[in-house]
């Protein structure tokens, strides 16, 4: 289903502008907190009226103001799911369901207990919102959207509020649910991992600009620019001076020199590397060829096992280094605050003794900026 | 004894069906006015806001006798209002049954409009976007989500208004006048009995009121209390 959006919004601390035009099924706005991303799809709901441009949905105009186009949120046929699902405190969950549903008390019964079906609701219909848990309150609430049959699906931050167990189950069932609805979804988040799992398109959003758009592996891929290489997780970003055409100064990081896969165009300020694009140098400080065996993790015998080992150039001498731990990685901060993750086993919890002397990384690693 | 069971055998009860009366219709006018003017300050913008609550509220916070005055050269027959009135429909308020249900109305709307105004304030925006988005006209998510959601609230405001309504002396005395049979409700009543040293009647009418008060209190609290039921502890 196509999309277009193209309007503007003055908000108070800064304007909101937003472009996107494509067919993308699963989209995503992934940005920081206020930076506009649910202003957004308020507009698009029609909770929230842009100053100007237009809004067009499937070859719908729900917004046009050179037309003086305003559909009433009533008639855009979207779904919106809520932050806090807002579902209608005084009504069971089966009325909630209904409460979008037309036709006939029987038929829209039967589309009730279809959805309490499809979202396994069996035995709560007959609860009100506050007697049931916050995952079963936003299946419920998405059983009320898709009962409705909205053209679009719009998801506003939908597991913010969750804890950390719940979560991760719950985008698994969000990502079912997608994939069955037959039309466009759109997902804002300030969660890579959740953009990641649940979009095929991403949008990102800064200060009320869409900075990047394109298909999500590709985003996150070659991010281009420095906010959307932060948004997508990026932990290590440095400002640097080109000395060469493949060659780079770090100047955030003691002036390291790199040297880069891409070619380093006028326009590039900045780099970037990933935390998990670091492999460990041989030369260790135990000595002992078994200092893998606390992360046997494929990454590092490939990295043995490799024919050519990577240029010499890109080492990073670890001095120092502050580390982490988490159940399944080591966080290890070094000298110059470059940060590299290495996966763990959770039995593990020793990792100085197998600490590199130094770091090294790909050249095509290493991903290239613009301000 | 005696005494008592003889007052109350002759005991004329018109003034307990004529405030019981005046409530009723007064709530039932306050409930709807109330609920309106609630909807409808809540939708105006800053200063018009702050204005017309402030018109709305007056009445509550006004002496009853100042608000009475206001509304006898209001409706007064040799005043353009009375005089329109009474001319083209033949409508006349001061000295009559009306003239209660005016002043009762008057004096106990604000508490309706506040109480329906704070309940609407405490509702989530997102439940009417949510309404709206889901389909549901305007119609339909005022009176089947925010007017359940603001239930309790609104239970306890039509409660109040009806108690004001009920015991309303000042502004009715003023408009309505004391007419035995036809105006004379149970607290004015009681200040006419009291005026002529009848003490016994005057404890018998207080008696009445003070029942018809605990009712009130336990519906309220039927109502709106379960906190006043449930154990757990607050601050």
């Amino acid at each position: 289903m196509q999309l277009i959006l193209d309007f503007e919004k003055k908000l108070e601390d800064f304007h909101l502008h937003v472009h996107h035009e494509g067919d993308a099924s699963r989209i995503g706005i992934l940005g920081a907190s206020g930076c506009g991303k649910s202003m957004t799809l308020r507009s698009i709901a029609g909770i929230e009226t842009p100053d100007r441009g237009l809004i067009r949905l499937g070859g719908r105009d729900l917004f046009d103001s050179s037309q003086k186009i305003n559909l009433r949120p009533q008639e855009r046929r979207v779904g919106y799911l809520f932050q806090n699902y807002a579902l209608f405190p005084t009504m069971t969950v089966e009325q909630n369901i209904m409460a979008g549903v037309r036709g006939s008390k029987e038929e829209r019964q039967k589309r009730a207990q279809e959805m309490v079906r499809a979202f396994q609701l069996e035995g709560l219909e007959k609860r009100r919102p506050a007697e049931l848990s916050g995952g079963q309150q936003q299946r419920a609430a998405l059983a009320r959207i898709i009962a409705y049959r909205p053209e679009a699906l719009l998801l506003d931050e939908p597991f913010s509020a969750m804890d950390y167990f719940l979560k991760e189950k719950l985008r698994l069932e969000m990502k079912q649910v997608l994939q069955e609805f037959e039309g466009l979804s759109i997902l804002v988040t300030h969660d890579r991992d959740e953009a990641y799992q649940l979009c095929d398109h991403l949008l990102l959003m800064h200060e009320g600009s869409v900075i990047a758009g394109g298909p999500t592996k590709e985003i996150f891929d070659n991010p281009k620019t420095v906010e959307a290489a932060r948004l997508t997780g990026c932990k290590n970003i440095t400002r640097i001076r080109p000395l060469g055409p493949h060659r780079i100064c770090a100047l955030d990081w003691d002036n390291l020199e790199l040297t880069t896969g891409e070619e380093v165009t006028d326009e590039i300020t900045h780099a970037g590397i990933r935390a998990h694009d670091f492999f460990p140098m041989g030369g260790d400080r135990g000595g002992d060829r078994g200092r893998f065996s606390v992360s046997p993790c494929s990454r590092y015998e490939e990295t043995e096992n490799r024919p050519l080992s990577p240029p010499p150039e890109n080492i990073i001498p670890v001095e120092n280094p502050v580390l982490t731990e988490l159940p399944f990685e080591w966080y290890i901060v070094l000298q110059n605050k470059i940060w590299w993750k290495v996966p763990k086993d959770i039995r593990s919890h020793d990792f100085s003794e197998s600490l590199p002397r130094a770091l090294c990384v790909d050249p095509s690693a290493i991903m290239l900026l613009t301000q | 004894m005696q005494d008592i069971l003889q007052i109350l055998a002759k005991l004329d009860w018109s003034p307990l069906y004529i405030s019981i009366k005046t409530g009723i219709v007064a709530t039932f006018i306050s409930f709807f006015l109330g609920i309106f003017a609630a909807r409808k300050v809540l939708k105006a913008s800053g200063r018009v806001r702050a204005v017309i609550d402030g018109i709305l509220t007056l009445p509550m916070i006004l002496p009853p006798t100042v608000a009475g005055f206001f509304l006898l050269l209001l409706f007064s027959r040799r005043r353009p209002l009375g005089i329109l009135l009474y001319e083209n429909f033949s409508i006349k308020v001061v000295q009559t049954w009306l003239g209660c249900i005016v002043a009762a109305t008057v004096i106990a709307f604000p508490l309706m409009y506040r109480n329906a105004r704070a309940a609407f304030e405490q509702i989530d925006p997102n439940l009417v976007y949510a309404g709206r988005t889901l389909g549901m006209s305007e119609m339909r998510i005022f009176w089947t989500v925010v007017i359940p959601t603001a239930g309790p609230g609104i239970a306890s405001g039509t409660i109040l208004t009806f108690a004001r309504a009920l015991g309303e002396y000042g502004a009715t005395s003023m408009l309505a006048g004391n007419i035995p049979g036809k105006t004379a409700t149970v607290s004015q009543r009681i200040a006419m009995v009291i005026q002529d040293g009848d003490y016994l009647t005057a404890g018998i009418w207080t008696i009445i009121v003070i029942l018809i008060a605990f009712f009130f209190i336990f519906l309220m609290n039927l109502i709106s209390g379960k906190a006043l039921r449930s154990d757990k502890k607050r601050w």
